[in-house]
């Protein structure tokens, strides 16, 4: 795989946790900033832990973990401006934790009670999608709004907005993520492609979807392409403020390649024994993108230590809540399978409706058959 | 007599295993069908023993599988494509409809697709969106695809054998509920029924079941429970979608009278509402009531805490049937 990984990853801070200088990106907070994002990834890793132990107990149906992606998620995350709108997939629970999503939202979906009914204009952040790749085309379409909309280059910093679309190194496959890069070139459209190599689609390493790094994709379609270190939240933040600036500026389109690691499992249904080495998991563990923020900010004495303990006991709270709230999760009322196909109900639907409640209420009177 | 028992998904991975045995032209191409053996495991050690090159993980792009499946098999191979799950074929579907489906007719007979579609299909598993889906009529409304669906292990280890072989493209349905559920005998000498053939598998007098794949066990389920209420139901193992085998269900119904069609599947525009005409048609002077479909909701399939609302069950089928008696 070494013609994947041989690319100079931009990078800010290393894994021992020491800042490094950049020609060309540069993290403009303050400590103060970096133990906010800290912050962040330790409750994005909270929610998930607690989110597979939720499924290992049968509470819901599968979880798609993010577990080593923190850091490229909050990192892009923090970087959005709130006039900025994310696409997701299925995976982007950081991403939702920066756009003021509740947790539960996201479990309600996995959990099955729903099929997440968050309002994304609310939080500007779209509702996961699990065809693989569509969301492409959708950001790319919203940014084409955007543009339309003349919220592109008036140089306001709080008007000119941008899209970020997130997927998988697998999706880059699909033919719709192809289109997108086609149609966000074309029409030079205000959206950041962000691509979380985690180095696997299921059981395919990412050297079944590509023979040149990802991020080089981006020059053959007309725009700009960079591989960041997707451990690395102080760089994954400076490069997508750039990209995202960018855009909002009207200089069109560009592709983000954040190089990172899937440590756990595609999600609760598989079984990465089959496919992949634990030797490969063990080196990646190195690259932790907590433990470097943590270091940093112990070896600039940024923080006092109350301050660790302070967020694991916010963090624990979170998992405590998240337990309680979805074991008393009610199941949905079973009409609501009638509503919402349309904005009106048709006469058929409702005939439909009409006929499962006569049949329900026919099977309550009977008791047994 | 050589008898094994095996579940569904073994027995489609024997099947498969002795149709790339029998052709070398057989190749398997699918998403993480290699070493995983597939998100079901119905490959399982089949690229170990096979090599690669025959079984093929292809990239994350399914117009990309059927499209280059096309090609492989303008130069002479048979392509065994599986698509993950239902909801994921629709990236394909340009290239089924459009491509696969009409190469023969507009070559003019020239070019042959011999292409099998392995789709897992329908619900009951808790999953969330896009992996509960029936998509058959879809396929069966296309002229030049076949579309079958298997119901059991024995017929899973016959029927993909005798798809692969086929010249023709089929879509294989998979109930992906029953994969590891459902064990049988099978005796891998016997001669199997043919491939595009309804079976009776319940012979009954009192009226007529008409199911295909998941349905099935629920059409014998209903079956099962219906005689405690001195019922007698046939039920019928549709097996092929398009062609249909209605032969079988035209002297059933003949002898019964009544009929009952059900599917998981939407039933606006289903599978049912094209055996029920054609029963209408042949079968009207016999009929004492119309013919009933059992399917599923014409919604979006929901979310998994209310499938079980949303799916055919035992008790739909069998208040179906007390409606048709009633008539
Ligand atoms: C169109 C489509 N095909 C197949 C699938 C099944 N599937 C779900 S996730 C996945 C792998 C995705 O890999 P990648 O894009 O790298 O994202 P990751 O899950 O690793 O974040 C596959 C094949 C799907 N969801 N959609």
């Amino acid at each position: 795989m070494a013609d994947l990984v041989d690319p100079p990853l931009v990078q800010l801070l290393t894994p021992e946790g020491e800042r490094v200088e950049h020609p060309d990106y540069r993290f403009d907070g303050d400590d103060e900033m970096i133990a906010g994002l800290y912050r962040d990834l330790v409750l994005t890793r909270r929610i998930d832990t607690e989110a597979t132990a939720l499924q290992r107990h049968g509470e819901l149906g599968i979880w798609a973990s993010l577990l080593g992606q923190e850091a490229a998620q909050i990192g892009s995350g923090r970087a959005l401006a709130p006039q900025d709108f994310a696409f997701p997939t299925y995976r982007e629970h950081g991403v939702a934790w920066c756009r003021d999503v509740d947790p539960m939202a996201l479990l309600r979906l996995f959990r099955g009670t729903d099929q997440g009914t968050w309002d994304p204009d609310e939080h500007n952040f779209g509702l996961y999608t699990i065809v693989i790749g569509a969301q492409t085309l959708h950001a790319t379409g919203y940014a084409m709004g955007i543009q339309r909309d003349g919220a592109v280059g008036t140089g306001e910093a709080g008007r000119d907005a941008a899209v970020v679309a997130y997927f998988g190194d697998g999706a880059t496959s699909q033919g719709d993520v192809n289109e997108a890069f086609v149609y966000a070139a074309v029409m030079n459209a205000p959206v950041v492609f962000f691509c979380q190599n985690n180095q696997w689609a299921i059981s395919e390493p990412t050297t079944r979807q590509t023979r040149v790094p990802l991020y080089q994709r981006a020059a053959g379609f007309g725009f700009p392409g960079v591989r960041v270190d997707g451990n690395d939240v102080l760089a994954v933040h400076a490069v997508t403020t750039e990209a995202l600036q960018r855009a909002r500026e009207g200089s069109g389109p560009s592709l983000i390649e954040a190089f990172t690691y899937r440590m756990g499992a595609h999600t609760t249904t598989d079984d990465p024994t089959r496919y992949r080495v634990s030797d490969e998991v063990e080196r990646w563990k190195l690259r932790d993108p907590l433990e470097r923020v943590r270091a940093y900010l112990r070896r600039v004495h940024a923080v006092d230590e109350a301050f660790f303990t302070d967020i694991e006991t916010e963090a624990e709270a979170i998992g405590e809540r998240l337990r309680a709230d979805v074991r008393a999760l009610p199941d949905p009322d079973p009409t609501m399978l009638f509503g919402n196909v349309f904005t009106e109900q048709t006469s058929e639907l409702a005939a439909e409706q009409a006929e499962y409640a006569a049949w329900s209420a026919s099977l309550e009177s009977e008791v047994v058959r | 007599m050589s008898a094994t028992t095996m579940t569904m998904a073994k027995a489609l991975n024997a099947g498969l295993r002795r149709a790339m045995d029998d052709d070398a032209k057989v190749v398997l191409m699918g998403e993480d069908i290699g070493r995983l053996g597939g998100v079901f495991r119905i490959t399982d050690g089949l690229q170990k023993d096979f090599g690669d090159e025959r079984v093929i993980d292809t990239p994350l792009a399914e117009s990309g599988i059927l499209g280059t499946a096309v090609g492989l098999a303008l130069r002479g191979y048979r392509p065994v494509v599986e698509i993950q799950f239902d909801g994921f074929v629709y990236p394909a579907y340009d290239q089924i409809v459009s491509q696969v489906a009409k190469f023969r007719y507009r070559s003019g007979g020239r070019v042959t697709m011999p292409i099998v579609i392995r789709i897992p299909f329908g619900g009951g598993i808790g999953a969330v969106e896009h992996h509960s889906e029936s998509p058959e009529a879809q396929f069966a409304h296309t002229p030049g695809l076949k579309v079958v669906a298997c119901s059991n292990p024995r017929d899973a280890y016959w029927m993909i054998q005798q798809a692969v072989a086929s010249p023709d493209p089929v879509v294989f349905l998979e109930p992906k509920r029953l994969y590891h559920s459902t064990k049988a005998e099978i005796d891998v000498e016997a001669t199997p029924a043919p491939l595009f053939s309804s079976q009776v598998v319940r012979p009954g007098t009192s009226a007529t079941v008409l199911a295909y794949g998941p349905s099935v066990s629920v059409a014998m389920g209903a079956a099962d429970a219906g005689v405690a209420d001195g019922l007698d139901l046939e039920v019928i193992d549709l097996r092929t979608l398009s062609p249909l085998d209605l032969g079988p269900v035209h002297e059933s119904v003949r002898k019964t009278g009544r009929a009952v069609v059900v599917h998981e599947a939407h039933r606006n525009l289903g599978m049912g509402a094209e055996i029920a005409a054609r029963i209408t048609e042949e079968c009207f002077y016999s009929l004492e009531a119309p013919v009933l479909r059992v399917g599923g909701y014409d919604t979006p399939y929901p979310p998994s805490r209310v499938e079980e609302t949303w799916l055919p069950d035992l008790d739909r089928v069998l208040d179906a049937v007390d409606r048709s008696l009633a008539w």
